[in-house]
Order: structure tokens, then sequence, then C-alpha cells
């Protein structure tokens, strides 16, 4: 199909790898476009590697399967780049998002030839900062959006404003710490 | 006016009772149908409906607690998967045959064992001979228009027949896609209020349910269900045709896709018929005719139909998403074998189980399935008639 982009989340039960592939589903929405967010469920225990996925399309998309070449991966938990081949079919001409403290040339060597463009961010830096905890899966949320441009920026951060609104209601003070999450992750990933 | 939302189909099913307030809902959780009756709890607790929802102690129950609000004169729901809809088995034979039009959400998943909790039609289709109609869905929007449709169906007065509204467990039920939803007040107008003919509480006519039928009138009853389940595909073409006038989407029996000259073809249910739609895409670009048939109501089966639908193809595979264990074919290529036998010229045809427990199905496999059709109408040579498709070879990996 025509512009459409197919994104892999790795992550482990409990980081909000699924939450974070929703989010991205719910911004490429309201940017106009076809979403699809699925996880891949294996037995749901804490701390076990899990799988999400999207595709963002400008047509809606038919086809139901997992997804086996997609264009970026995102890696939630970089202690899975030993157990799991994360760069399994992805294409070259796309890009791996990881989160890490080391950079993109430390972790390269990890990740069996993958000879495309490989970013990283400390999203636990970026998350404990604004956050005051460990909630890595914002700031990879707005880490994909930057590297993939799969929805507009200033789109990106309008809606989410919009949706951290509504979704904390009862708990406004935490919006603009997500805020300040998102903005610093999209300056802060880097190749 | 269509609302643009995006959902998964766990949520646009639950939207849509939602829309329609039923009287009462029993429910009694099972992955992956659990969010259903858990979204509409949480509609219960905002007073978005005012619906009796009933905790019951199991999915025995739920169905049973809704045969006693049914034959009261309600309109009564629940929700289920798997081992869930095996323990209503009993219970279900007692609806259907007691005329109740309930309507049963299932979220399809794989019956044990080995134990699991992803997506096949194991369960649906061992209650195929159930008496409840059984209509499936290809994603989120199909499984909201069918449920939106399932009680006029059920509540026809030549059916009142309980509906099954199947949705593929987690591959649909837990995805997230794009929904075009429909005004609470059209679904309402376009649902209408449920004023059964007959039922216990009607003081003026009561009503004995569930009686004893000795040998002399059995029989008669088993004819006049079989009648009324006969009756039900008129009604769901003309529910459908009111809900297109509605809301304009078309539904029908089945749906043909790309099928207008196509000489190999599969027929297959749920998801999977969109991943291999794609395929078809691909196929045709190439020139090859190609095309599907993607069954949406499976009970009552639309034999004469897909019979004049296939009869122009020289190969078929029908695509098996449960094993029968009939060691000669999963029960949709019995169907579908049955419905053409009268046909002078019918095409070959083979069958594939696939996609067991929630084994993946993809765009490739399709196109792999259409080349080995494409073989069989080159050689006339059918090969194995009942095959497997997408298991690993376990003796292989082992050496």
């Amino acid at each position: 199909m025509m512009n459409m982009t197919e994104i892999r989340w790795h992550g482990r039960g409990g980081q909000g790898a699924k939450t974070a592939s929703l989010l991205l589903a719910d911004a490429a929405f309201m940017s106009g476009k076809y979403v699809q967010s699925f996880p891949e469920y294996g037995p749901e225990r804490s701390g076990a590697p899990i799988t999400a996925y999207n595709r963002i399309s400008d047509e809606r998309c038919t086809i139901h399967s997992n997804i086996y070449a997609p264009d970026f991966v995102v890696v939630v938990d970089e202690t899975l780049l030993e157990s799991v081949d994360v760069t399994a079919g992805l294409k070259p001409e796309g890009a791996i998002v990881i989160n890490s403290e080391r950079s993109a040339s430390e972790l390269r060597p990890l990740l069996r030839g993958y000879p495309g463009q490989v970013f990283t961010i400390d999203a636990g830096a970026i998350s404990r900062k604004h956050l005051g905890a460990y909630f890595p899966n914002t700031p990879m949320l707005a880490a994909i959006v930057a590297v993939s441009g799969c929805v507009d920026r200033e789109d990106f951060l309008r809606d989410m404003e919009s949706s951290y609104r509504h979704k904390f209601a009862k708990k406004p003070q935490v919006v603009q710490g997500n805020l300040d999450c998102l903005a610093e992750a999209m300056k802060e990933v880097k190749e | 006016m269509s609302i643009r939302d995006r959902l998964s189909g766990n949520e646009a099913i639950a939207t849509a009772m939602r829309q329609i307030n039923p009287d009462v809902f029993a429910m009694f959780p099972i992955t992956p149908s659990t969010e259903i009756p858990q979204y509409f709890a949480q509609y219960v607790a905002d007073g978005k409906v005012d619906t009796e929802f009933i905790c019951v102690e199991s999915e025995h129950s739920s169905l049973s607690a809704c045969i006693g609000a049914e034959a009261a004169g309600c309109r009564a729901i629940t929700a289920t998967s798997s081992a869930g809809l095996s323990f209503m088995n009993e219970v279900l034979y007692v609806a259907a045959s007691s005329r109740l039009p309930i309507v049963l959400a299932v979220a399809c998943r794989a019956l044990t064992g080995p134990i699991n909790i992803n997506h096949d039609y194991s369960d649906s289709m061992a209650e195929r001979d159930s008496g409840f109609i059984q209509i499936y869905a290809e994603n989120n929007q199909e499984a909201y228009d069918n449920y939106l449709q399932a009680h006029r169906i059920g509540e026809t007065p030549d059916v009142r027949l309980p509906v099954m509204i199947c949705e593929d467990g987690f591959i649909t039920s837990h995805a997230l896609e794009n929904i075009e939803l429909e005004r609470d007040e059209d679904v309402r107008a376009f649902v209408g209020e449920y004023h059964p003919e007959h039922y216990l509480l009607k003081s003026e006519n009561p009503l004995a349910v569930g009686p004893y039928g000795t040998s002399p009138y059995y029989m008669e009853a088993r004819v006049a269900q079989a009648e009324a389940m006969k009756n039900a595909k008129r009604a769901i073409l003309e529910v459908a045709a009111d809900f297109e006038r509605t809301f304009g989407r078309k539904y029908g029996l089945f749906e043909e896709y790309r099928m207008e000259d196509a000489e190999i073809a599969l027929v297959l249910m749920g998801s999977s018929a969109g991943t291999a739609k794609a395929a078809v895409d691909e196929l045709r670009e190439q020139g090859v005719q190609a095309g599907l048939i993607k069954i949406r109501v499976f009970r009552p089966f639309p034999a004469e139909e897909l019979a004049e639908a296939l009869k122009h193809c020289k190969a078929v595979a029908v695509l098996d998403k449960s094993e029968g264990f009939s060691a000669c074919g999963g029960p949709l290529f019995a169907e579908t074998a049955a419905a053409c036998i009268n046909l002078d010229r019918r095409p070959k045809m083979v069958d594939i189980v696939y996609g067991l427990g929630g084994r993946d199905f993809t765009v490739d496999q399709a196109k792999r399935v259409f080349a080995r059709l494409g073989r069989i109408v080159e050689t006339g040579e059918i090969g194995p008639v009942y095959t497997h498709m997408g298991q690993r070879d376990l003796r292989e990996e082992a050496q």
C-alpha cells in the first residue's frame, strides 16, 4: 500500500510498549490517518518480552498479520538486544530507536549487522527528570514520532496536550511534565 | 452522520451494546472477551445505560440468566470466548429451541489443548449446530455493524432465534483501528424497541417455556426451528438492506471480492479475509484472475448463493481456522463442498487448515495458496485435498 508506515515495538511487560503503540495510533488518528495498533500476546507476565505493532496509512489497511518487515523498530528496554532479534526484517532504509544511556555507535555491534540508521535516547533519564519516575514509553513515543516523521511534530505535541488534558482531567498537575518529557525527547533523540 | 473514531473490536461491540441499552446483561469474564463487560460495567456505573447488569458465577449461568430474562420478555445479552462458550453448550441449545433472540458476542479463541488464549474458530465452530445464527466480522467496523443488526435479525417474528456476533479474538478484539460510529439516537431508531408477541410474564396470555417434548411433539418443534433458520437468511438480507439505506454500509450473506471473472478463489472468514484481499490485489496487478469470498453468515449457511458465486471458478481453496478432526477437512470446507455438490460444473476444491491458536496468517501465505490453485488449474491434478499450513516441521527442527 502506498504511504504506509509500519512500526514494531519491543518492550517488557509493564513498561508501557503497548500503551505507547496505542498513543502513537491516537496521535496519527488525530492527524487524519488510518491506524492500527495491536499487541502480540504471549504469556502475560510482568517483565516478559512483548511486541506491539503500528500501521499508519492514508487509506484503510485490510492486512491483519503481524509486521515482519517494519520501517521502524522501537526498543523500550535495551536488555532485549541480547535475547531478541530486534532488527529482524527491519528495512535497511528504515531506522531503529533504542532506549539507552549508550551512544548509537556503542550499540551498533549488538544489532547483528543492521546497516540502517540507529538512534538512541536516554528515555529513563528524561522520564525521571520530568515525571519523577521510570516511564520510558512517553519519551520513546516522542522519539519515534521525531525519527519516523509519521506525524507532524507540531500536530503531535498539540494533539498530545489535548489528549493528556482529557486523560488526566483529575490530575492536571501531571500534564506539563508529560509534555516536557515529549518535547525534550524529540530534541534529544540522536543518531 | 457518522462519527469518525478509533476503537478496538471489544470497545466497538461494547459501544453498540451501550447504544442499544438492553434490559439485561449477564456477565462472566473470559479472555479475550472480558473487556466487553468491563467497558459495559463502566457505562452502568456512569449511568449511561439502565441495563440490569448481573455478575454470575459461570458462563452456564450467564446464558441461563439471559434465557430467563429473554423468556420474560426482555432484551438480554452476554459475551464470552473459548471454554466459556463450551461451558454454555447445553444452554445454547435451550436458548435456540426456546426461540429466544438473545444476542451473544463471541471473541473467538482456541479451545484447549494445549491451553491457548489466542484466536481461531474452535469455539464457535463447535457450536455451529446449536441453533444460533452466527455472523462473523473482518474488523472492528464489521463487528460493530453486525452487532447493530443482530437484535432485529433475531427478533424477526418468523425467525426468533439467538444470534452470535463473532469477532476474531485479539486480532480484532484487541486491535485499535479507525471506525465510523453512528449516533446513539440513530442507532436506537434503527434497532427499535423489543415488543415480543409472547412472553412468560404476559398475564393475558401466559406461556410455558422449555417444556418436555415427547416423541409425538419433539420433531415438529425441531422442524419449526429449522424453518426459522431458513427464514433467517431472508431476515438477515432485509435488515442489511435497511442498514445500508440508513447508514450507507453494505452487507450480505458473504462478501465477494474481485470475484467477477475469478478463475481461482479462496473461501475464508474473519480478519484473514482482509489480509488475503491484499494478496488478491497484488495478483490482479500481475494479471492473475484471483478473487475471494468472505463468509459473513455461517448459520444459516448461504449454500445456494455460495454455489452460484463459485460455479465459474476453476479451483477453490477453503481456509478453515478450526480443526474439526474429521480427518477429511474442516467445517467450512464440508459446508462449501456440500453447497457445490449439485452444480453441473464444479470447481476443483481443496481445504487448508491454518491459523490455529493465533498462528499468524500473512499475505505471502495467501499468495502461496493462490499459486497452488494456479498449479491445480494448469495440471488438472488436485493433489492432497486436506492439508495444514503454517505449522513448523518439528522433525526437521530436531535434526
